[in-house]
């Protein structure tokens, strides 16, 4: 009898169960929920490290991103250069191309938009300098991410490997083309603010407005043109396409100049409407960021723009905390960690049920 | 008592462990950013930080080794039990509770999100029977069986072993219960051999002796008259050895209850004999067994009682010898069906279809496809029969260009412009812009005739999508044509925006036939179209094929059930080893005469080696 007893009590005290399909409105609640949970659990974290109010932290943290109008400017800017990039990756990873690339791709692109000015910005009109420009960017893009993808269709090498590597090639690039043309071997390139693109309303705007176009643009293509759909179908399965008649490896080069191409616009921007010379921090992991911007709004480019704002806002924020309290930069981050660990974590909740033990009553 | 006590003991320890561990990860943080707490009080950090890690480090030692001191324990009581065991030989499993069931349901439901899998299900199985269990396709069966060999955990409801309770939480939970499944896809390495398998993932600490594995698999295998040999490694083995590979594999962990979901799908008649024999002798020596089949001849020929299920319901377990195929056939569906294809002569065949000579060597340089040469008929049935894997695959990705062909000739003739194209090595795209109609339902239909996570509209669209020039696509007339299938062939489905591969089997398949049926094909080819599909649906797919037939097309039907080979088919190819072993009249020929087709040629080795 002892054993019987021993045995029902073993009964898992949590058990997991699928759930079928959830309301947006519960799906929100659940999201919600995780952020409070995720702001209690980080206060908890600050007054135990640092014994600052969270409450204070949290508002420098928002003042930070929205404090002022030049602050909210930059944050926008950065979104959309963050959003940029992920929509450049986001044709192939639909595809299951795992283009971890955006990287290099997005350097050579800003390093053609540097190379256009340093060298025949004083040969051509405006107009038609700002026309090779963007045309050369683009292209010069498009053909680094090309070379993954021929490789891939044609040996079936493994692309994120591939890509990844590449970005070193880029930024090696660079380093000798600004050792090249940097005054006296300095390895810096001065500004070139007289190739800089006309200002639209204010520095930020043309770069703002081009990026939602596109977003708006993207999200047209992969959900309702044909080279979409087969986009999808390639990254659903090989076999299908191939059954279907659909040319994989066609499409794989065809989507992978398109996310170059992406990326290569991006670069330019980041040239062309901002620094207006190139180095190799230029991206800043971006091109890294967006792979998890991509992830987070599943491929959907207008998710995206949440995601590249959250994503733009805990970095200014972590940032702003760093500065108004003089702590450690790792506080900023453990925020920014929790968060994140937070957002992406619900998403468990939302796809399955978590029953627990109901306490057993038969106990004599 | 004593064994809870080690229980309780063991969780606190892993608790313990774990907080330190925490304490060890937050300490250097707050010692990093509280800055003047690390300046002053510096030194007492790493000293910490060690006294921390090897608290943690003696509280992990402590949980091994109560955990593995317990194991022990458990393995010498099991090796004293064995002993006794015995001694008094081998009457005593069944002498100790004869009359209590060996296995028991009770009130077992399992729900997966809305859709009710199981439903208050009752089942019991008795000591040294064999029981079949019988639904249709979705109706629970595979769940329930998931949920005694520890894959799936009931919502509700308690399962008995030898009149105790019993908590499943995995599989090996399920195989310290005596409970052992052979699932319909083989789990097994196939660069190791046949004992490698068979021990891997057993941990009962003892030595790992692979001359010992080898001579105890002979001795299961010669106590219930397998054939197998423990060196080989399994992909050099027939799909049947590769079944008796997981038969022993599941024996050989000490089953005394086994569960076999489809064992004969794969088999041919012949090896599905062979089996039952084995079944019947494991039955005799005190085993329970519990078979998934489809197959209403097998079902009244190897079982002592039926189980059947209806919509996750447990309807009726009755005695094989009291029933008949017409009753539990009525069980099954709720209503009465007649279980007859009808047969029509095929009006003015006139040749489709030409293949001549073909032969195709895969990658590693084996031949898949040897010479082989046929006529599809327009207006005609042409079964292909062939155990799995003798080529039929190959034969028909190659006719619609998915396959590469190193020789011959596909040569199709055009009903409306009379004109003759060779298919061979062309793209599907390149058939398609030809002009030929061709239809393909390959084997594998998630995999490669449908997208499972596109719903059924985009689906409707692999087929049709290029059509006219737009750079965008149109959604309303396959859209049309999903209502249409989900209509005409009763597809369940909440809508025709649900992903595919939420539906269940049959109606997946629905939807691929209907799919390729709407495309109005000269030539319809269909990769065992009813497997693991129920009567009812299987029924609709041969009604579909035998409409097409009448409409004057061409049907090549790659089966797997000879009864519904020979009753379907006008003519029936055999295929064995990629090569053609025979074309036979379906009016006229036997199933016995299929089987030895079938196996002809590459069973001749085994056959030998087992006379031997």
């Amino acid at each position: 009898m002892m054993k019987v007893h021993e045995s029902t009590k073993k009964e898992p005290l949590i058990h997991l169960t699928k759930r079928d399909a959830i309301s947006w409105q519960k799906s929100i609640l659940i999201r919600a929920a995780a952020i409070i949970c995720a702001l209690l659990f980080a206060a908890i974290l600050i007054t135990l490290l640092s014994k600052e109010n969270p409450l204070n932290v949290y508002k420098s943290m928002f003042l930070g991103a929205f404090g002022s109008e030049r602050r909210i400017w930059n944050l926008i800017n950065d979104t959309c250069i963050l959003l940029g990039i992920s929509l450049a990756v986001t044709p192939a990873f639909r595809m299951k191309f795992w283009n971890c690339g955006a990287e290099g791709q997005t350097l050579i692109g800003a390093l053609t938009a540097a190379a256009c000015m340093y060298l025949f910005g004083d040969k051509l009109p405006l107009p038609a300098f700002f026309a090779v420009m963007t045309v050369a960017c683009i292209v010069t893009s498009a053909i680094w991410a090309l070379i993954p993808a021929i490789f891939k269709a044609f040996f079936n090498t493994n692309e994120t490997l591939f890509t990844l590597m590449m970005n070193y090639i880029a930024i090696q690039l660079i380093m000798y083309f600004l050792k090249l043309w940097g005054k006296n071997g300095s390895g810096v390139l001065d500004r070139m603010p007289e190739y800089r693109f006309p200002i639209v309303g204010n520095q930020f705007l043309l770069a703002i407005i081009t990026i939602l176009v596109l977003t708006v643009l993207l999200y047209i293509y992969l959900r309702y043109s044909k080279q979409g759909y087969e986009i999808s179908v390639v990254g659903e399965s090989e076999n299908t396409a191939k059954y279907i008649g659909i040319n994989v490896k066609k499409v794989i080069i065809r989507t992978m100049i398109i996310s170059g191409a992406i990326c290569g616009l991006v670069g330019l921007l980041l040239v062309a409407n901002g620094s207006c010379t190139v180095s190799t921090t230029l991206v800043g992991g971006q091109g890294f960021t967006a792979i998890m911007v991509s992830w987070l709004a599943k491929f959907n480019p207008l998710y995206m723009i949440l995601s590249s704002l959250l994503i733009v806002f805990l970095g200014k924020g972590a940032s702003q905390i760093t500065t108004d309290f003089r702590v450690d930069s790792s506080i900023g981050d453990i925020i920014t960690g929790i968060i994140l660990l937070f957002i992406i974590g619900c998403e468990f909740f939302i796809h399955y049920k978590v029953h627990f033990r109901k306490k057993t009553k038969e106990e004599e | 008592m004593k064994n809870k006590f080690a229980y309780t003991k063991r969780m606190i320890c892993f608790a313990f462990s774990l907080f330190t561990l925490s304490i060890m990860a937050v300490l250097p943080a707050s010692a990093a950013t509280a800055t003047d707490i690390g300046r002053e009080y510096g030194f007492i950090i790493p000293v910490l930080a060690v006294l921390i890690a090897v608290l943690a480090a003696c509280a992990l030692l402590l949980v091994f080794l109560t955990h593995w001191t317990a194991k022990r324990v458990r393995r010498v009581r099991k090796e004293i039990a064995a002993v006794q065991a015995g001694e008094t030989a081998k009457a005593a499993p069944a002498k100790r509770n004869a009359n209590v069931p060996a296995l028991e349901l009770r009130h077992v439901t399992k729900t997966f999100g809305s859709v009710v899998a199981n439903k208050n299900v009752d089942l019991d199985l008795k000591k040294g029977e064999i029981l079949a269990l019988l639904g249709e396709n979705g109706c629970g069966k595979t769940t329930l069986m998931n949920m005694i060999a520890g894959i799936y955990f009931p919502d509700e409801g308690e399962i008995y072993i030898d009149g105790e309770p019993a908590v499943i939480t995995s599989p090996k939970d399920a195989f310290r219960y005596g409970v052992g499944m052979i699932h319909q896809h083989f789990k097994l390495i196939n660069v190791f051999s046949a004992s490698e398998n068979i021990v891997l993932g057993i941990k009962d600490g003892q030595k790992y002796k692979l001359s010992e594995v080898n001579r105890r698999v002979r001795e299961i295998a010669d106590r219930y008259g397998f054939h197998i040999d423990p060196t080989k490694k399994i992909h050099q083995m027939s799909v049947s050895e590769k079944q008796t590979v997981e038969i022993v594999k599941v024996l050989y962990r000490g089953a005394d209850i086994l569960i076999l979901d489809e064992p004969t799908a794969v088999l041919t008649p012949q090896e599905t004999e062979k089996l039952f024999a084995v079944l019947r002798r494991m039955r005799d020596d005190g085993k329970s067994i519990i078979i998934i089949t489809h197959k209403m001849h097998e079902v009244l020929s190897i079982s002592d009682r039926v189980a059947v299920l209806r919509k996750g319901e447990h309807i009726a377990t009755v005695e094989t010898a009291t029933t008949d195929e017409n009753k539990l056939t009525e069980m099954m569906i709720g209503k009465k069906v007649t279980l007859n294809i009808d047969r029509s002569e095929p009006v003015n065949p006139t040749e489709r279809l030409t293949v001549k000579h073909i032969t195709s060597v895969d990658a590693d340089g084996v031949v898949t496809l040897d010479d082989i040469s046929f006529t599809a008929n327009a207006g005609e049935i042409l079964g292909v029969a062939g155990i799995a894997g003798s080529g039929q695959r190959e034969l028909l990705e190659s006719i619609a260009g998915l396959h590469h062909v190193n020789e011959g000739e596909i040569l199709y003739e055009d009903p409306t412009t009379g004109k003759t194209e060779n298919l061979c090595d062309k793209t599907p795209l390149q058939i398609r812009e030809l002009g030929v109609r061709l239809s393909f339902v390959p084997e594998d239909r998630l995999g490669m005739g449908l997208v499972g996570n596109m719903d059924i509209i985009d689906n409707m669209m692999l087929r049709s999508y290029r059509r006219g020039k737009s750079l965008f696509l149109d959604r309303k007339n396959p859209k049309d044509l999903a209502l249409s299938i989900i209509n005409n062939l009763e597809v369940v489905t909440p809508n025709e925006h649900t992903p595919v591969r939420r539906l269940s089997g049959g109606n997946v398949q629905k939807v691929l036939v209907g799919r390729e049926i709407a495309a109005s094909p000269s030539v319809l080819m269909a990769a065992y179209p009813v497997r693991g599909l129920d009567i009812n649906s299987s029924y609709t797919i041969y009604n579909l094929l035998n409409e097409q037939k009448k409409k004057g097309v061409a049907v090549i039907f790659v089966g797997e059930d000879l009864d519904v080979l020979l009753a379907l088919s006008d003519r029936i190819m055999v295929i064995s080893g990629g090569k053609i072993s025979g074309i036979v009249d379906a009016r006229t020929t036997t199933k016995e005469e299929v089987g030895l087709l079938m196996t002809s040629d590459t069973r001749m080795n085994t056959d030998e080696k087992e006379d031997a």
